[in-house]
């Protein structure tokens, strides 16, 4: 009996023992792990974030090389991107493309089209009002919405103070 | 030199949104980092500081979502102007209109014909 008691002790100590050490460990990793990944991800985002962007700046001057003014040229280039955001989204690689850039696909306007597109297809079995059509807006609704907002403000603010 | 300018200018703005992500203490997602470009773009926009950017950077500032705050903002700007009190009300929506028709069409159209993945 004794004997069992001092087993009984010497594994509840070595239970605590291992505890405190996997706490420490615990505590190691936390002081180390955030800091590698947000260095990480801070040059995925930069780097595939200006990769798009730079895309776009090809596509614009190859428009207004081809003689479209600046304007019409900025305008024509969104809708090329939104085109392609959306059809990457369709094809599955975008949302690869984001697990791994993070901000870097989500800032540009085909982060936008992407934000459409993925609901939309994950509800697409809920049918095409109530699956497509409504879930389109689950991200792009509240962009709107708070664009919308901001945008009558500084019109309201500029009609009455100009 | 223009692709160099928008590949930097274009990075940096992600690079900062990947930060406020990763370094704030709230859980910010993706519609968050989205719904914050488009309103703080617009802000900055209206305060005339978010041109010069563009001039520099070109789509680089344009295409990330606080372009499309920028276009709201001048767009309601513009058309205070022109039309007075119901400028204020449609010009953001009207300099932005090209660029929701074509996300809502595209978006249906693509999520239409491609099926989910896995």
């Amino acid at each position: 009996m004794g004997t069992n008691e001092g087993g009984l002790l010497d594994k509840q100590f070595q239970k605590a023992k291992q505890q405190a050490e996997q706490q420490k460990y615990q505590q190691m990793v936390q002081s180390v792990k955030p800091k590698q990944t947000w260095l990480k991800n801070a040059i995925a985002a930069f780097m595939v974030g200006g990769a798009i962007t730079a895309f776009a700046q090809v596509i614009q001057n190859i428009l207004q090389a081809v003689g479209l003014a600046q304007k019409e040229a900025g305008t024509t280039t969104l809708v090329i991107m939104i085109f392609l955001g959306a059809f990457f989204t369709g094809l599955g690689i975008y949302d690869n493309l984001g697990k791994f850039a993070g901000a870097g696909s989500i800032v540009p306007i085909t982060g936008f089209a992407n934000s459409i597109v993925s609901p939309a297809l994950e509800y697409k079995r809920e049918g095409f009002v109530y699956g497509v059509a409504a879930k389109m807006f689950t991200i792009a609704g509240p962009v709107l919405v708070y664009g919308f907002l901001i945008s009558v403000i500084i019109g309201l603010i500029a009609f009455f103070f100009q | 030199m223009s692709i160099l300018l928008a590949f930097l200018i274009g990075g940096t703005l992600c690079l900062i949104g990947q930060l406020i992500m990763d370094l704030t203490p709230f859980n910010v997602t993706p519609g968050h980092v989205l719904v914050g470009y488009v309103t703080i773009g617009a802000v900055i926009s209206a305060i005339g500081l978010y041109q010069p950017l563009i001039d520099v950077g070109g789509a680089g500032a344009t295409i990330p979502l606080s372009g499309f705050g920028h276009t709201l903002a001048q767009g309601v700007l513009q058309a205070v102007k022109t039309k007075g009190l119901l400028g204020a009300f449609g010009g953001g929506i009207e300099a932005t209109s090209v660029g929701i028709a074509a996300a809502v069409v595209f978006g249906y159209v693509m999520a239409v014909i491609f099926s989910p993945q896995g």
